[in-house]
């Protein structure tokens, strides 16, 4: 990894706003499972590269990119073929 | 809530600029003003963005410094030289003028007084700001959960809050611990050098059940310290990191 990006990653919950217009609950407590190697944990603790142009959220074990998020225009994509499974709690 | 939907809670808005303070020579705070803001948790934070005459947009985070209010957010931001967001926010936005947010965000990094602890934090220069919002909502839930601060400075001048962090520190279940990493006063006696694992082992003290950690600063400073902290045995779950980026330092 070269160092700038080590030096400008943040945390997925760096991207909870830009996620914000998928997720109807707070993304940062969306639980996902990595592909790569099947570690579990909130999306807020992913880490988050790149937000300028959108945001690459990896695994902080085995560096899988879980989740891609881009704007072009008035469309936001997201790839999630790096993670196995989300989940929310729903409260009552 | 953690985790409660309120359709359209993120939408942008425009919040007006109710006061200007100068922390340091290098970092303001901004109390802003608007009708739609509910409140916030500690430690959760907003994107700001800002639009130029040709439609040209640029967005940061920054967290909330202060207190859970409903109307009113303060955020607490450091000049960064030649930045694209940082220098407009410290040095050209005025009262009375607005600025376009959306939040409140994340609901990982938070802490309430019902979270418990004890709690470590620690802050590498603006990073102490989430921060600063558990310390106001600590302070003003008469919470007695035994509280450490750990807060990386340049310098004596350039320690946010160090006023009022003083005037916190009187309560006896907290404890504030300042490093000054480029020069310090002739007469100071704390720590002089960056946070490092001998230093997280002084100041963290023994590792208790349902010890919380809340790291946040510079990226670098960050996984230093979460690094060092499950060296120390800390389960991973119990320390939440927000890293700023380059800046902070
Ligand atoms: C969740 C979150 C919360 C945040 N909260 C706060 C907050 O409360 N307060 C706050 O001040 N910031 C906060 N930040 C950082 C903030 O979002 C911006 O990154 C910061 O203000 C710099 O933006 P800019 O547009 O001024 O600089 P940019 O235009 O993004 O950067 C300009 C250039 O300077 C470099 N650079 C950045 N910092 C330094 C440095 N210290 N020394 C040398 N070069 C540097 C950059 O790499 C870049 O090349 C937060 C970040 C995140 C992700
Ligand atoms: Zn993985």
């Amino acid at each position: 990894m070269a160092e700038h990006e080590r030096d400008t990653r943040l945390d997925g919950n760096a991207a909870a706003g830009l996620l914000s217009t998928v997720f109807r609950c707070e993304p940062s407590e969306v639980m996902l499972i990595c592909a790569g190697c099947g570690a579990d944990g909130p999306m807020g603790a992913l880490l988050a590269y790149g937000m300028e142009m959108g945001a690459v959220l990896r695994c902080p074990v085995c560096d899988t990119a879980v989740l891609r998020a881009g704007s072009a225009g008035a469309m936001l994509w997201l790839d999630v073929r790096g993670a196995v499974s989300m989940r929310v709690t729903i409260e009552h | 809530m953690a985790g409660t939907a309120v359709p359209g809670r993120l939408a942008w808005q425009l919040a007006s600029v109710a006061a200007k303070r100068q922390e340091t020579p290098r970092v303001i705070s901004l109390r802003l003003e608007s009708d739609a803001w509910a409140g916030h948790l500690p430690g959760q934070h907003v994107d700001v963005r800002l639009t130029a005459e040709d439609g040209y947009q640029a967005q940061r985070s920054y967290s909330i410094s202060s207190a859970p209010e409903p109307g009113v957010l303060e955020l607490t931001v450091e000049d960064i030289p030649d930045g694209e967001v940082s220098p407009y926010l410290t040095e050209v936005l005025q009262p009375a003028d607005r600025l376009e947010l959306r939040g409140p965000i994340g609901g990982y990094f938070t802490w309430t007084a019902a979270d418990g602890g004890p709690l470590l934090l620690v802050a590498g220069g603006s990073g102490v700001a989430p921060l600063m919002s558990m310390l106001r909502e600590r302070a003003a839930a008469g919470s007695d959960v035994p509280t450490t601060l750990l807060y990386s400075s340049r310098s004596w001048d350039e320690i946010i809050y160090r006023e009022e962090l003083e005037r916190l520190a009187a309560d006896p279940t907290l404890r504030i611990v300042h490093t000054l990493t480029r020069s310090h006063p002739a007469d100071w006696a704390g720590y002089t050098r960056r946070i490092d694992a001998a230093m997280l082992a002084e100041v963290a003290g023994a590792l208790l059940p349902g010890s919380l950690a809340y790291v946040c600063g510079p990226t670098r400073l960050v996984e230093q310290v979460a690094t060092d902290l499950v060296t120390r045995g800390y389960p991973p779950a119990a320390i939440k990191t927000e890293r700023f980026g380059p800046t902070g330092g």
